[in-house]
């Protein structure tokens, strides 16, 4: 089995070096988390805390957007799309269940994104640190960043599989997780918005907002951030809602969504007829 | 001989489809069968339920003894799609190492099948430089691979230039040799006729004709054609006297019943000068194919 899951994760990394993914994906996260670092540098003065706490503070936020789209660019072709292709009928003819195909994607695919975000989040960090000073908490910060988002971009990778097992077409998974991202990344956090507005400091904004906020795992990757860094906290303004929960509720859902959508995609795979 | 296919009874409906209907089937180790019949008359869904990848409404299906999809039938099973495609980045050579990998065949066999296939030379270049041809080749490799048990070629033909075509069979040919079951779907009847030892000819789903091509022949009761060419001027004479039809000046089409061939044979010849030759036609599998898959056959 280990066997078979290693030779699917060897062909698919190979096939994400070849086609330039792996370049493309960590020249986008190493060009914005640089960008962020310099643009976010400014207010480093008025708040006492060094440059790679701000730093850290504006790659949070980036990472939010980057990691999920990341993560669903590199997704939504692998079931429809090899179906489309005629590829997964002789694939499936070999004994590797569709479990393993599964598995070694996965394992290929998140190589290639934490291997983007290590270069790009590390080196950003690295000019941060040399420029504007940092400390053990913020280099712990920088650390944790680096991990939540390649934990909120095994989700990703889940639910875009997911989305590629539901659809009937390459095409179409590609637009089911286009809306996927519009709703996890976007939508979401304005609908609680509204409804906290609507609210106006009731039972729903100090009970079950904190809640359905980390039960987002684009939302539970910023609260985990937030919450374990008093200094990126301080720069984000995120404070209310990641100190209204438990401390393991953020972590929790970041870590449950990968499995939980990789279950439910093996499941959408298991109803594909190639 | 022992059966490595058994089909029984196979039934499939997609939406109101019959695609399979009743369909049994039997092939024997090293037995070459051509599957024949128009598009979607379910040739690739009976590949596809053989391999489970499609699951049937009814009837069985056992490959090896064992469930169609289940990890035996999948290890004594090769498949090559109908035009197959494989990943552009990726050369034939680590294509076909993925493959190996997943049959548990071991790496080893890999160059060797590279060779057989003609492939060697392009081995390292990647599949998106490939032609058609060679795409189809390397399809072919992967066959090879496993030295499987069973082996489903979804038109494998299809897009070959015939130098290719020729080493296509000549492979066919070795592996059924070594004791594979060999289970072409085919357009091109003329290859076909001379490759397999069996035809299955599918209508509608339905299995019509199941046999030798000799006694699919015999069955059919096709009539043998004769062309008859005849002396200067005579043709007309012939014409009425034999009740056949004529074509041209000189040549007259006398179209007989197999049991009949040599009586009418003996009757030419006893003419004498007035026949300058005859050319005898046979019916093809082309007339056969036509015959079975139309609904003359039952």
């Amino acid at each position: 089995m280990i066997g078979r899951i290693l030779a699917i994760a060897r062909i698919e990394a190979t096939i994400t070096r070849r086609n330039r993914w792996l370049l493309m994906a960590t020249l986008i996260m190493l060009l914005f988390a640089l960008a962020l670092s310099f643009a976010g540098s400014a207010p480093t003065g008025t708040l006492g805390v060094d440059m790679l706490t701000v730093s850290v503070a504006s790659m949070t936020t980036l990472s939010v957007y980057l990691a999920p789209l990341l993560a669903l660019l590199m997704a939504f072709d692998s079931i429809a799309g090899e179906s489309e292709r005629g590829g997964l009928g002789l694939l499936l003819s070999y004994p590797v269940s569709r479990g393993e195909i599964l598995i070694g994607k996965f394992l290929a695919h998140l190589a290639a994104l934490g291997f983007a975000m290590m270069i790009g989040f590390g080196a950003a960090g690295i000019v941060a640190a040399l420029y504007g000073g940092a400390d053990a908490a913020s280099l712990t910060a920088l650390l944790r960043l680096i991990l939540t988002s390649i934990l909120l971009g095994a989700a990703f990778l889940a639910l875009g599989y997911l989305m590629s097992g539901l659809a009937g077409s390459a095409t179409g998974a590609a637009g089911l997780c286009a809306g996927l991202w519009l709703v996890f990344v976007v939508l979401y956090d304005l609908g609680l918005l509204g409804a906290v507005v609507m609210d106006s400091g009731g039972w729903f904004t100090r009970q079950l907002f904190p809640w359905v906020m980390a039960a987002n795992p684009a939302d539970a990757f910023r609260l985990w951030n937030v919450a374990a860094s008093e200094g990126v906290a301080m720069t984000t303004g995120l404070s209310g809602a990641a100190t209204a929960l438990p401390v393991w509720a953020a972590p929790l859902s970041l870590l449950l969504w990968p499995v939980l959508a990789l279950a439910l995609a093996r499941l959408a795979f298991a109803r594909v007829e190639p | 001989m022992v059966d490595v296919l058994t089909i029984r009874e196979a039934g499939k409906t997609r939406g109101r489809l019959r695609t399979l209907d009743a369909v049994s089937l039997e092939v024997e180790t090293g037995q070459r069968i051509a599957l024949l019949g128009h598009n979607g008359a379910g040739k690739t869904t009976l590949m596809k339920a053989v391999l489970g990848l499609t699951q049937l409404d009814s009837g069985t299906i056992e490959v090896d003894g064992a469930r169609p999809g289940s990890a035996h039938a999948r290890s004594v099973t090769a498949y090559l799609p109908e035009a197959v495609s494989f990943h552009k980045a990726l050369t034939g050579r680590e294509q076909l190492t993925l493959f190996a990998r997943l049959a548990g065949a071991g790496t080893g066999r890999v160059a060797r099948d590279l060779v057989r296939v003609g492939l060697a030379d392009a081995a390292d270049r990647r599949i998106g430089t490939y032609s058609k041809g060679m795409r189809q080749r390397l399809g072919l490799a992967q066959v090879l691979l496993g030295r499987p048990k069973l082996a489903l070629l979804d038109e494998p033909t299809s897009g070959l230039d015939p130098i290719s075509r020729h080493e296509l069979y000549a492979i066919i040919d070795e592996m059924a040799g070594q004791g594979t079951a060999v289970m072409i779907s085919s357009h091109t009847l003329t290859e076909v006729e001379a490759r397999t030892d069996r035809i299955a000819i599918l209508r509608e789903g339905r299995v019509v004709a199941d046999d030798t091509l000799a006694n699919l022949t015999l069955r059919a009761g096709l009539p043998t054609r004769l062309r008859i060419r005849t002396s200067e001027g005579v043709a007309e004479r012939i014409a009425a006297e034999t009740s056949g039809t004529r074509v041209n000046g000189v040549s007259v089409d006398l179209l007989c019943a197999p049991e009949a061939k040599m009586a009418e044979l003996r009757r030419l010849s006893a003419m004498g000068e007035a026949i300058a030759d005859i050319e005898m036609h046979p019916p093809r599998l082309e007339d056969l194919y036509r015959h079975y898959s139309q609904g003359d056959g039952r």
